[in-house]
């Protein structure tokens, strides 16, 4: 390296928000603050910046400028982008090409201010939060092929690759996926696509019995018909200060809005639909329901809807996403019945819960029964003033001990986005 | 054999051998602990056979507080500790050495809980992939993840070696298909990763964990994922005149939005040796075969089976057979799962490569292989998971001919480096092992091993867990990379390979 080059190099750590353009100079940035022992909050465009404890860092390094489609290969079913680049470009391209993301990324755009932001892949692989689909095609973990990041001393280092059967050492994607941007700085990210399916129907069941809507999610779950999303969307609690926004949103022509109902989606060739129809009206007994069914037009932007938590759009108070093993699921809407606002999804696993209040002892309550009963909980976002005392995630004492020694083999200095999982960490 | 570089030997661990035996009957019943040549020797090697190494005593714990009691001791004595499930391992990760103490999960051989609730298994590490699927299939359930060793192949291997097998196309590795396991790491803790919810919180341990070969922990318990069975199962035996036809139809397949259960391919070679061998009546004028199976509901699978025929027929296929019941669907496979046998029934030996590509690049490959065949003047026959892009490659020769030997070892470390050269991996399915420990610098440069290896220090500091394997320790990135069989001796010469 000449002179002249050396001094081009050099990194000014001048601005309050870095934003490389190359990984190189990532890697570069990340030298520097390392030697000077500099914590930094890593954002991509801060759609999920709510999520975890706020950073109290002096500077930020910045994502955004880090994008673009590098590599797509439709017949490898890969596609390998740069960690910033924004969710939407992706499933723009994957779209034109009749592919998609099968873990259907979650819009937390609604959730944090009203409206949709999806913000960029690297921000969605460090949460590890996956859609509708979860429970059949697997979490966003199980989509990542291979990623490129920087760790904590600044060197370049990367795992996995671009095909999908490969155990060259330790798996580091699924480490990685889920990390909160603790561990590295994600610079390249190879992603599974999938081909789409043709078409879908959405079939709805009116009940307002949680016994029967655990009891019809367990069919589902046990049935060979491939079910790909089943949610349940209860009746709103009355208390004055949960917004009611269950008959705004989901506003259908062949969805009756009174009272709650259970959902699921069937998704394949025309042929195929009707034909698993048949077979789970049968399974489900559904001629015992009331049942309606949403086409192709209503079903796609229903599970948009639900997917993207349109029923906490704009909210001001505390969510809580909770994952239960699916046979907890009738206990657990019991004790939340009528004194939350709340919706299944996952076929009956995830909990997506609305708490008003600001104070420890309720949140504290819910999160007891959950551990009791072998779930855990993530306090997602929190309304405004307020200061969970406890752990917005939850871990055991070992598991801490462990993450903290992985910790510290990725980021020694623990510079990247300290304390944003576990003050400890 | 080539030398096996290999962690110093510590000799004050072996002249305490005698003490350490001892010490260890403080932990487990005395019978539980084998330490005599005899008792020892059947632990000596694991299913890539070529290596042999006595360890200093085998132990057989019968409970996670034995292996964690166990694993303290020696951690505090310095002492190398090898896990081992059931030892049908292609790349040698339960090899022993002299100085260590070899870890048997042998009597770990129950299921402790069957949840149909929640649709889960949980487990202990020493029952076999099969024995899950056969405690639940009564109820139209199975564990999807079916490497061709099954029958005899432990779960906990499994999750150590993150096992695949021919559907793995569709429903993916063991990593996709576990929910939690029990960890006792180097130091005695035990450990609960996951449980019974999809994901976990927190940093994906389950994930680094499946796939570490056993150099991270001691699995104790798995809890494991089960599937009602699909409907209906449906394959399609087709030939092609060349093996661009074939390469082409594959991606093909793939890109016209089919995901079949499972998509095989053989080559000239192996068909011609698998129809000696097993009489499969498969098509004499194909120079490529391919088996895809496809599974859903009844009508959905007919309809995908038309699909891929015309897709095969667009590539010029010159013979299709589709099954119309379980009979002939199996009659499809049997030649396919002899491919093995059939390879050591024409040649003293051979070697079983592991490498993946990118599925386009199929032809490609088959062709640089069939040239590297000319080259070292051996004979290779090729099997292959075409979904997924991962190759076996048989190549057949002499052992006791040592220029055949070391040919054949230069010719297995170029298929291996060709399949990173074009995209893809070193390893699919097998593991690193100690086999293709030289070759991770194919694949990763300094800086990707050292975060590697910085992992493994942080849990297990002084390297005392199955030191030896995975990582470079010549870091010469020289010509090792197969299974070796000779004159059959495979380690388990009955359980088909595939």
């Amino acid at each position: 390296m000449s002179t002249e080059e050396k001094k081009n190099s050099q990194i000014s750590l001048d601005s309050e928000t870095l934003s490389p353009s190359t990984e190189k100079e990532v890697s570069e940035i990340v030298r520097e603050i390392y030697s000077k022992q500099l914590p930094i909050e890593i954002t991509g465009t801060g759609t999920k910046k709510v999520f975890g404890y706020n950073l109290q860092t002096a500077k930020k390094l910045s994502l955004s400028q880090l994008s673009g489609i590098i590599d797509y290969q439709k017949e490898e079913l890969y596609i390998k982008v740069k960690a910033g680049t924004p969710i939407e470009d992706i499933e723009k391209i994957l779209e034109e090409n009749n592919q998609e993301l099968a873990f259907e990324p979650i819009d937390f755009g609604y959730m944090i201010n009203g409206q949709t932001n999806k913000g960029t892949i690297g921000g969605y692989v460090a949460c590890n939060f996956a859609g509708s689909r979860r429970f059949k095609v697997g979490s966003v973990r199980d989509h990542i092929l291979g990623f490129k990041g920087v760790n904590g001393k600044g060197d370049i280092i990367k795992s996995g690759g671009t095909v999908v059967k490969n155990v060259t050492g330790y798996d580091l994607s699924k480490l990685i996926s889920g990390s909160f941007g603790t561990l590295v700085v994600l610079t390249e990210i190879t992603l599974k696509v999938s081909p789409k399916k043709q078409s879908q129907i959405t079939v709805i069941v009116y009940s307002d019995e949680i016994k029967k809507i655990s009891n019809l999610f367990d069919k589902i779950l046990s049935s060979s018909n491939e079910v790909s999303a089943a949610t349940f969307i209860p009746e709103e609690p009355t208390h004055k200060n949960y917004e009611h926004t269950k008959n705004k949103i989901f506003k259908f022509n062949d969805l009756d809005q009174e009272g709650s109902f259970l959902a699921f989606r069937i998704e394949g060739d025309k042929r195929s639909i009707d034909e698993r129809l048949k077979e789970l009206k049968i399974e489900l007994d559904l001629s015992n329901f009331k049942s309606s069914i949403l086409d192709v037009h209503q079903s796609v932007p229903f599970w948009k809807k639900v997917n993207n938590l349109e029923l906490f759009s704009g909210t001001k108070n505390n969510i809580l996403r909770a994952v239960m093993p699916p046979a907890k699921c009738e206990a657990f809407s019991k004790f939340l019945n009528k004194n939350y606002k709340y919706y299944i999804d996952w076929c009956g696993s995830l909990f997506w819960i609305e708490v008003l209040d600001k104070d420890d002892e309720k949140i504290n309550k819910i999160k007891n029964f959950i551990l009791e009963n072998s779930g855990y909980l993530t306090i997602l976002k929190k309304s405004e003033n307020f200061d969970f005392q406890d752990t917005l995630f939850t871990i055991d004492s070992t598991r801490l001990m462990i993450s903290k020694k992985i910790k510290g083999s990725f980021d020694p200095k623990k510079i990247f986005n300290p304390g944003r999982m576990y003050r400890e960490l | 054999m080539t030398e096996l570089a290999l962690p110093q030997i510590d000799r004050t661990t072996v002249s305490k051998k005698s003490l350490i035996v001892s010490q260890l009957k403080k932990f487990t019943n005395d019978e539980n602990v084998l330490s005599e040549n005899e008792e020892i020797k059947p632990y000596e090697t694991d299913g890539l056979a070529a290596y042999k190494q006595t360890p200093l005593a085998v132990v057989l714990p019968e409970n996670t507080k034995e292996v964690s009691e166990i694993l303290k001791f020696c951690n505090e004595e310095n002492i190398k500790v090898i896990p081992r499930g059931a030892g049908t391992g292609l790349s040698g990760g339960a090899l022993p050495l002299q100085d260590a103490i070899l870890l048997g999960l042998g009597k770990f051989n129950k299921i402790l809980e069957i949840d149909f609730e929640n649709k889960c298994v949980v487990t202990q590490p020493g029952v076999t992939n099969l024995g899950i699927t056969h405690a639940v299939q009564h109820k139209g359930y199975y564990y999807a993840p079916d490497p061709s060793s099954q029958l005899a192949c432990s779960i906990g291997g499994n999750v150590a070696e993150n096992s695949g097998g021919v559907h793995s196309l569709k429903y993916g590795t063991t990593t996709n298909n576990i929910l939690g396991v029990e960890m006792v790491m180097m130091d005695g803790t035990i450990t609960k990763i996951g449980g019974k919810t999809l994901d976990q919180e927190g940093y994906d341990l389950l994930g680094l964990v499946c796939g570490s070969e056993g150099l991270l922990g001691v699995i104790t318990e798995v809890t494991v994922k089960i599937l009602r069975k699909p409907q209906s199962v449906r394959a399609a035996l087709i030939g092609f005149p060349t093996v661009e036809d074939g390469g082409n139809c594959v991606s093909d397949i793939i890109s016209s939005g089919i995901v079949p259960a499972g998509m095989e391919m053989m080559d000239k070679a192996l068909i011609d040796a698998t129809d000696k061998f097993s009489k499969a009546g498969y098509p004499k004028d194909a120079e490529v075969l391919m088996i895809v199976e496809l599974d859903g509901t009844k009508s959905e699978v007919d309809g995908l089976l038309n699909k891929v025929s015309e897709i095969a027929k667009q590539n010029n296929s010159n013979s299709m057979k589709l099954s119309n019941n379980e009979k002939e669907r199996l009659a499809f496979w049997s030649g396919r799962k002899a491919a093995f046998p059939a390879c050591g029934a024409m040649a003293p030996d051979y070697y079983c490569m592991d490498g993946s590509i990118p599925r386009g690049k199929l032809s490609l490959i088959l062709k640089e292989i069939n040239q590297l065949s000319k080259k070292y003047n051996l004979a290779v026959a090729n099997a292959f998971h075409a979904g997924d892009g991962n190759l076996h490659p048989l190549i057949m020769f002499d052992g006791s001919d040592k220029e055949q030997l070391r040919k054949t070892e230069e010719f297995g470390a170029e298929i291996l480096k060709a399949c990173v050269k074009h995209g893809g991996a070193l390893t699919g399915e097998h593991g690193v092992g100690i086999e293709k420990r030289e070759l991770m610098c194919e694949a990763f440069n300094n800086d990707d091993i050292q975060q590697q290896l910085n992992i493994k220090k942080s849990l297990d500091e002084k390297n005392l867990l199955n030191p030896g394997k995975v990582y470079p320790i010549l870091r010469k990135c020289a010509e090792e990379g197969r299974v070796h069989v000779h004159r059959g001796e495979e380690k388990f010469p009955d359980l088909p390979r595939f």
